[in-house]
């Protein structure tokens, strides 16, 4: 299990992100993202995990985040500040499963078998 | 905010017919087997008399976007003509072992894992190109998925409306409010798709959100 620092992260392209987790997960690493994926790469990332699926092999990720946090206040409104993103967990599907989920505590299953 | 919203919703009404834009774009959304197409052909079929597609207890049945261009809704003493497409379920894994599990054999269920992967790519695109989201969520089912949360987050970036509808309350185990406290920001709609339970107050929401 590798944990990312929002640093390390900050410091990659949107493709180097995703590039990098898909990498990882596919060799059967599970990350932890201090501070997460923006929705619009969330959504690359899921476009990207589809083109990879393989029968034999690879089935997708599973990946569990929090709801991002909402600017709400006046000025947050007005300039329409991107939602904080937070904390997320991604590894292959085989490995990692959710058992619960709410808006501040995961809890998932991790399989060391592959 | 009633006031602002009011007010920019007659606005870009006035505009739109100014300019003679096309018809608002919305997307049907939601994790697979939550009810979308079932509400997509309860949509039609109560006004174009029509249907947009088949439906499964087998998860990934609709495997391509499917578009219906101009269906109009009355609803609140107004009249709002929206094209509808209704995308396949999003998920972030597919396998085809789950395909088998339901009955079907293993080239079958490779087949359409192939075809849910294409699908879902194709709903993802669609997110790019859309006006507003209907986004269906199984009230039987945990809302905090992670489909839920994308589709949310695209929406409230890009400033787009959204609404909840949280489906299959004719099921006694479904529990609309655990949907209403995960996601409050937005407006919520607990409907029974297969019945028509509350649809009209679905309409009235519909017309209320994106016209």
């Amino acid at each position: 299990m590798d944990l990312l620092s929002e640093d390390r992260l900050s410091r990659m392209t949107t493709v180097e992100k995703i590039r990098f987790i898909l990498d990882e997960v596919k060799s059967g690493k599970i990350l932890v993202l201090e501070r997460g994926l923006t929705p619009q790469e969330e959504a690359n990332l899921i476009e990207m995990t589809m083109t990879l699926i393989d029968p034999d092999d690879f089935a997708g990720i599973e990946m569990e985040t929090y709801p991002a946090h909402e600017d709400t206040s006046l000025m947050g409104k007005l300039f329409k500040k991107q939602p904080k993103t937070r904390l997320t967990v991604i590894g292959p599907a085989n490995k990692i499963k959710t058992l619960r989920k709410d808006r501040d505590m995961i809890t998932a299953l991790v399989s060391a078998t592959k | 905010m009633g006031v602002i919203r009011s007010l920019k919703r007659n606005f870009s009404g006035f505009f739109r017919k100014l300019f003679n834009k096309k018809n608002a774009r919305i997307g049907i959304y939601g994790p697979p087997n939550a009810g979308k197409t079932t509400l997509a052909n309860r949509i039609l079929r109560d006004w174009t008399g029509d249907a947009m597609g088949s439906v499964s207890s087998i998860a990934h049945e609709t495997r391509r976007a499917r578009r219906r261009e101009g269906v109009t809704i009355q609803a609140n003493g107004n009249s709002l003509t929206l094209d509808i497409i209704d995308t396949p379920g999003l998920a972030t894994k597919i396998d085809f072992h789950e395909f088998m599990e339901q009955g079907m054999n293993e080239a079958d269920s490779k087949r359409r894992a192939k075809e849910a992967t294409e699908g879902v790519i194709e709903a993802v695109k669609w997110l790019e190109n859309l006006d507003g989201v209907i986004l269906v969520m199984d009230a039987t089912e945990d809302p905090f998925t992670q489909v839920n949360v994308t589709v949310i987050g695209n929406m409230e970036a890009r400033s787009l409306p959204l609404l909840i509808v949280a489906n299959k309350i004719d099921l006694p185990e479904a529990n609309p409010s655990t949907i209403r406290d995960a996601f409050p920001q937005h407006p919520l709609v607990a409907i029974s798709a297969l019945e028509g339970n509350n649809i009209d107050t679905l309409y009235e929401e519909i017309a209320k959100r994106f016209g």
